[in-house]
C-alpha cells in the first residue's frame, strides 16, 4: 500500500516537471514579447534616448502626461476614437442580429449556404485589400458617386470630407464584419426552445411578434454578454482600417488613438510621448476589462477566465 | 394569411440576397477591373464585366520581381508561424488543461498568460524590444512576436478538457507516458479545434501588413500585404508633402496610380485565402461558437 502510494506520488511529481517543461517555451516567448515591452513602458516616465536605453535615460516623472493634456489634437483624437468605436459597436450588434434573424427564415438550403459563404468572406480579408475595394466604390469618381449622378445628385467626397469620413469607416467596418458576427447570434437562435414558438403560434402571434417576444428575449443573454465583453474595445477604433483609408485631409475626423500614437511616436520618433499615450490607453483598457468581467461574473454568473 | 406569409418570406429572401450581393459585387468589381484595359478603368467604365478584356495586368505581375519576392516572404512567414504557433499552442494547452491537483503550479503560468491578454506594452515598447533583439529587417520579426496566440491556447485548452478522462486513465494503465497520451489521444481527438486555430494563424499572418511596415526598413523585405499597401500609400505620402490640396487635386493624384495593375495584384494576393476558404468554413463556425460562449 505504502509502496503503491509512493509510486503514484513519484509519477505525479515527475509529471509536474514535465508539465512545467512543456509550458516553459511558450512562457519564454511571452516574457520576451509581452512582458519586456511592459517593462519598456517605464520610458513613458523618462526622456527616452534610444542609445542609452531604459536603464540610462533620465526620469522626468509625469512630465509627458502633463504635456499630453496640453496637446491640441489629443481631445479631438480621443473624441474621434470614442465616436467611431462606439458607433461600430452599436451597428456591429444590431445588423448581425437582424441578419441572423432573417437568415434563420431562409428555408432553401442552397440560398442560405451560398449567402453565408459570401458574407463571411470579407472578415477574412485584409484591410489592405478591402481598402481598395472601398476606394473603388466611394472615390469621387467611384461607383457610388456615379449612381448618385445618375439620379441627378451631386457627388459626395466620402474619403475627403470630415463629415462623411467617420461614417464611411463605421459603415464599411459593419459591412466587413456583419456576416461573421452573425454566426454567434445564429447559434443563439437555434438554441431557443421550439416549444416557445409553437405556443406563440397557438396564441395566434404573427411572425413579427414571435421575433419580438420569443427570438429576441431568447438571444438577450448572448447579446448582453457580447456587448459587455466588447466594452473594453472602446478605445480601439481599428488601426488597420483607418490607416489604409485616411489621409491628411481627414485627420480631423478620422485620426484615432492608435494611428496618432504611430505617427507621433514612431514616425515622429517621440518614443516617450507615444508610449505615454499608449500607456494611458492600456490602463483604461485594463480597468474596463476588469470592470466588465466583474459585471459579467456578478450579474450573469459567468466566469470568463 | 397564406398570402401574407408568402409576401413576408419574399421580402426576407430579397433582403438577405441583397446583403449577400453587397459583399460579392464590390469584390467582383476588383476582379473585373484587373481584367480590363487601363483606359477603360481610368474612365470608370468597368462594372461587373471586364471592358476590353486583357490579361496584360497579370502578365505584368509575372515579371514583377518584387511582387514574387514579397509573395515568397509571406508564404514562408505563414508556414513558419503556423508551425511555431501549433507547437506552442499544444505544449501550453495540454498541461494547462490539467487540474490544479495534477499540475500544482498551473495557476502561476495561467496568470502569466492571462495578464498578457489584459495588458500590453503597446506599439512603441514592442517595436523597441524587437529592435533591441536585432530583428529589424529579419523575417523573424514577423514571426516571433506572435509566437503564442493566447486566445488559441485557451480555445484548445478548453477543447482538451472535453476529452474523456477515462481515455487518459486507460492509456496510463497501459503505461503510456504523458507525451504518448498527448500525441495518440488528445491531438487526434482535438483536430477540429486545431484546424480552427490553424486557420486563425494562417489568415492572421497572411493578412498582416503592419508588422512589415514596422520592422522592415527595406522594401525588398516587405511581406506581400505590406508591399501592396506601399503601392497605395505612396499617394498619401505625396499628399503629406504638399500642403493645401483641394479635393480635386487629391482626386487627380489617386487617379494616377495604376488601377488595374493594383487590382490584379490584389486578386493574386487574395487567391491563396480563397483556395483554403472552403476548408476554413468547415471549421471556423464550430470554432468560434465553442470559443466565444463558454458555459
Amino acid at each position: 500500500m505504502e509502496i503503491q502510494h509512493k509510486k503514484i506520488k513519484k509519477r505525479v511529481t515527475r509529471n509536474e516537471l514535465l508539465f512545467i517543461a512543456m509550458v516553459i517555451p511558450g512562457i519564454v516567448f511571452l516574457l520576451i514579447f509581452s512582458y519586456a515591452p511592459m517593462y519598456g513602458l517605464l520610458m513613458a516616465f523618462q526622456d527616452y534616448i534610444p542609445a542609452k536605453g531604459v536603464f540610462g535615460s533620465k526620469f522626468v516623472g509625469l512630465e509627458h502626461f502633463q504635456y499630453i493634456l496640453k496637446l491640441p489634437d489629443i481631445a479631438q483624437v480621443t473624441k474621434n476614437t470614442l465616436y467611431i468605436a462606439i458607433m461600430k459597436m452599436i451597428f456591429n450588434t444590431v445588423l448581425p442580429i437582424t441578419f441572423a434573424i432573417l437568415l434563420n427564415e431562409i428555408r432553401v438550403l442552397w440560398v442560405k449556404k451560398s449567402v453565408q459563404t459570401i458574407v463571411y468572406l470579407p472578415h477574412f480579408l485584409s484591410w489592405v485589400v478591402l481598402a481598395s475595394v472601398v476606394v473603388n466604390l466611394f472615390n469621387l469618381d467611384g461607383t457610388i458617386n456615379q449612381i448618385l449622378n445618375q439620379f441627378g445628385l451631386s457627388s459626395l467626397n466620402f474619403l475627403g470630407s470630415n463629415q462623411l469620413f467617420p461614417n464611411l469607416l463605421i459603415g464599411t467596418d459593419v459591412w466587413k464584419e456583419f456576416g461573421y458576427s452573425s454566426i454567434v447570434y445564429l447559434a443563439a437562435i437555434t438554441s431557443i426552445d421550439p416549444g416557445l414558438y409553437e405556443a406563440a403560434t397557438m396564441d395566434g402571434a404573427t411572425w413579427i411578434r414571435k421575433v419580438w417576444h420569443v427570438t429576441l428575449p431568447g438571444m438577450l443573454p448572448f447579446i448582453l454578454l457580447l456587448t459587455i465583453l466588447n466594452v473594453p474595445n472602446i478605445l480601439n477604433a481599428g488601426f488597420d482600417q483607418v490607416y489604409n483609408l485616411y489621409s491628411p485631409i481627414v485627420y480631423k475626423s478620422g485620426d484615432v488613438l492608435d494611428t496618432y500614437i504611430y505617427r507621433i511616436g514612431l514616425i515622429g520618433r517621440q518614443y516617450s510621448l507615444g508610449t505615454a499615450v499608449g500607456l494611458v490607453k492600456s490602463v483604461i483598457g485594463l480597468v474596463l476589462i476588469f470592470g466588465s468581467n466583474k459585471f459579467v461574473e456578478k450579474k450573469m454568473n459567468r466566469v470568463m477566465f | 394569411m397564406q398570402d401574407k406569409s408568402i409576401f413576408r418570406s419574399t421580402i426576407i429572401y430579397i433582403i438577405v440576397i441583397l446583403l449577400g450581393l453587397s459583399c460579392l459585387i464590390p469584390m467582383w468589381n476588383v476582379v473585373a477591373i484587373s481584367l480590363s484595359g487601363s483606359d477603360a478603368v481610368m474612365a470608370n467604365k468597368v462594372g461587373l464585366f471586364p471592358v476590353k478584356f486583357t490579361l496584360g495586368a497579370y502578365e505584368k505581375i509575372i515579371s514583377d520581381h518584387q511582387f514574387w519576392r514579397s509573395f515568397g516572404i509571406s508564404v514562408f512567414r505563414v508556414v513558419a508561424t503556423l508551425a511555431i504557433n501549433l507547437f506552442l499552442i499544444v505544449t501550453m494547452a495540454y498541461p494547462l488543461s490539467k487540474s490544479e491537483k495534477a499540475f500544482t503550479t498551473r495557476k502561476i503560468f495561467m496568470n502569466i498568460m492571462i495578464f498578457a491578454i489584459l495588458f500590453s506594452g503597446g506599439m512603441i515598447p514592442t517595436y523597441l524590444v524587437v529592435k533591441r533583439l536585432g530583428l529589424i529587417n529579419s523575417i523573424w520579426s514577423l514571426i516571433l512576436p506572435g509566437a503564442v496566440p493566447i486566445g488559441s491556447v485557451i480555445l484548445v485548452m478548453n477543447f482538451f478538457r472535453g476529452v474523456p478522462k477515462s481515455l487518459e486513465e486507460a492509456a496510463a494503465m497501459d503505461g503510456a507516458t504523458p507525451w504518448q497520451t498527448l500525441l495518440k489521444i488528445y491531438i487526434p481527438m482535438s483536430l477540429p479545434s486545431l484546424a480552427t486555430v490553424s486557420l486563425f494563424s494562417i489568415v492572421g499572418s497572411w493578412n498582416d501588413f503592419f508588422g512589415g511596415l514596422l520592422y522592415m526598413t527595406r522594401t525588398e523585405n516587405y511581406p506581400l500585404m505590406t508591399y501592396i499597401q506601399s503601392l497605395t500609400i505612396n499617394i498619401s505620402e505625396t499628399l503629406q508633402n504638399s500642403t493645401g490640396l483641394t479635393a480635386e487635386q487629391f482626386q487627380a493624384l489617386t487617379a494616377v496610380s495604376n488601377k488595374n495593375l493594383n487590382a490584379a495584384k490584389i486578386v493574386v494576393a487574395v487567391l491563396p485565402l480563397l483556395l483554403i476558404y472552403p476548408f476554413m468554413q468547415k471549421y471556423f463556425v464550430k470554432g468560434i461558437v465553442v470559443g466565444s460562449v463558454k458555459e
